[in-house]
């Protein structure tokens, strides 16, 4: 343990600071946690990419929405566009996503295993 | 998408006989595989060493969160990036950190634990998440587990 000893202890205050930042994975969450952004995200993975004259037209929303919706999928990188012409087309990025699903799967296949120690531990010690 | 992790388990130990395993610091560290350095109290950094074989080299760290009897014991902790020997660092004190809660209720034949982990969106987006948390060797050692858990069961 000396080696864990020599080093600088964060204080609990640091815990909490480091915890309230919001790095990128909070704006993929928020991007996602929209119902008309999600109606967006499912058009544009079912088919070719779309401008924002093709998005609205299909949808009940104003193309100022749908623009300021796009803007906050692109941030999160859910979303690319690319000129054509004079129009940017909109196409899904599924791989931050993805990315977030793999992890969590880790995440989630490690408790598994964590908790069946746990239920193993209990049934072989006295109660 | 889900940003968080629920489970849930049914155990066959009286809620007392959870409590003690979730928050005794030997005895959680028997099954959680971690060589704690002390016990655990509320609002301190507990710390120990990983014993999972291969990941010796990994510090454990926990900040107490709650400590509720017979009901619920939260920490938060710090998601290690990189758990192999060449790129770990030991240093977690810029790194994302999450919620873990262990919530237990009286069942008929035992206790209900509902384990819960959240703040997912603490993690940067370039993040892949590597090895440990899910190795590939993971199954493997699940089967073990079981195979143990019904040995030792008759």
């Amino acid at each position: 343990m000396s080696r864990s000893m020599s080093r600088k202890r964060p204080n609990p205050a640091q815990y909490r600071r480091a915890r309230h930042k919001r790095p990128a994975h909070a704006e993929l969450f928020a991007a996602l946690g929209h119902k008309a952004r999600l109606a967006l995200v499912a058009r544009l993975c079912a088919g070719p990419p779309e401008s924002i004259s093709q998005l609205t037209s299909g949808s009940r929303l104003t193309r100022q929405a749908v623009t300021k919706h796009l803007r906050v999928l692109e941030r999160a990188g859910i979303v690319h566009s690319a000129r054509a012409g004079r129009e940017s087309l909109f196409a899904l990025d599924p791989e931050p996503m993805q990315q977030m699903q793999d992890y969590l799967g880790r995440v989630s296949r490690e408790w598994d295993r964590t908790l069946a120690r746990l239920k193993a531990f209990l049934e072989k010690t006295e109660l | 998408m889900e940003n968080r992790i629920e489970k849930r388990i049914e155990l066959n130990a009286p809620v007392s006989r959870v409590w003690r395993a979730l928050t005794d610091f030997r005895e959680f560290g028997e099954w959680f595989r971690v060589a704690l350095d002390g016990p655990f109290v509320v609002g301190q950094v507990a710390r120990g060493r990983i014993l999972h074989p291969g990941y010796e080299h990994i510090v454990w760290e926990a900040l107490i969160e709650k400590m509720e009897p017979e009901r619920l014991f939260a920490f938060t902790w710090a998601q290690v990036r990189h758990h192999d020997k060449e790129r770990y660092s030991p240093d977690y004190s810029s790194a994302p950190r999450t919620l873990v809660e262990f919530r237990l209720e009286k069942t008929a034949s035992g206790t209900l634990l509902t384990l819960t982990e959240s703040g997912f969106e603490n993690i940067p987006a370039d993040w892949r998440g590597d090895a440990f948390r899910g190795n590939d060797g993971g199954w493997t050692q699940q089967m073990q587990n079981v195979e143990k858990y019904v040995a030792e069961t008759p």
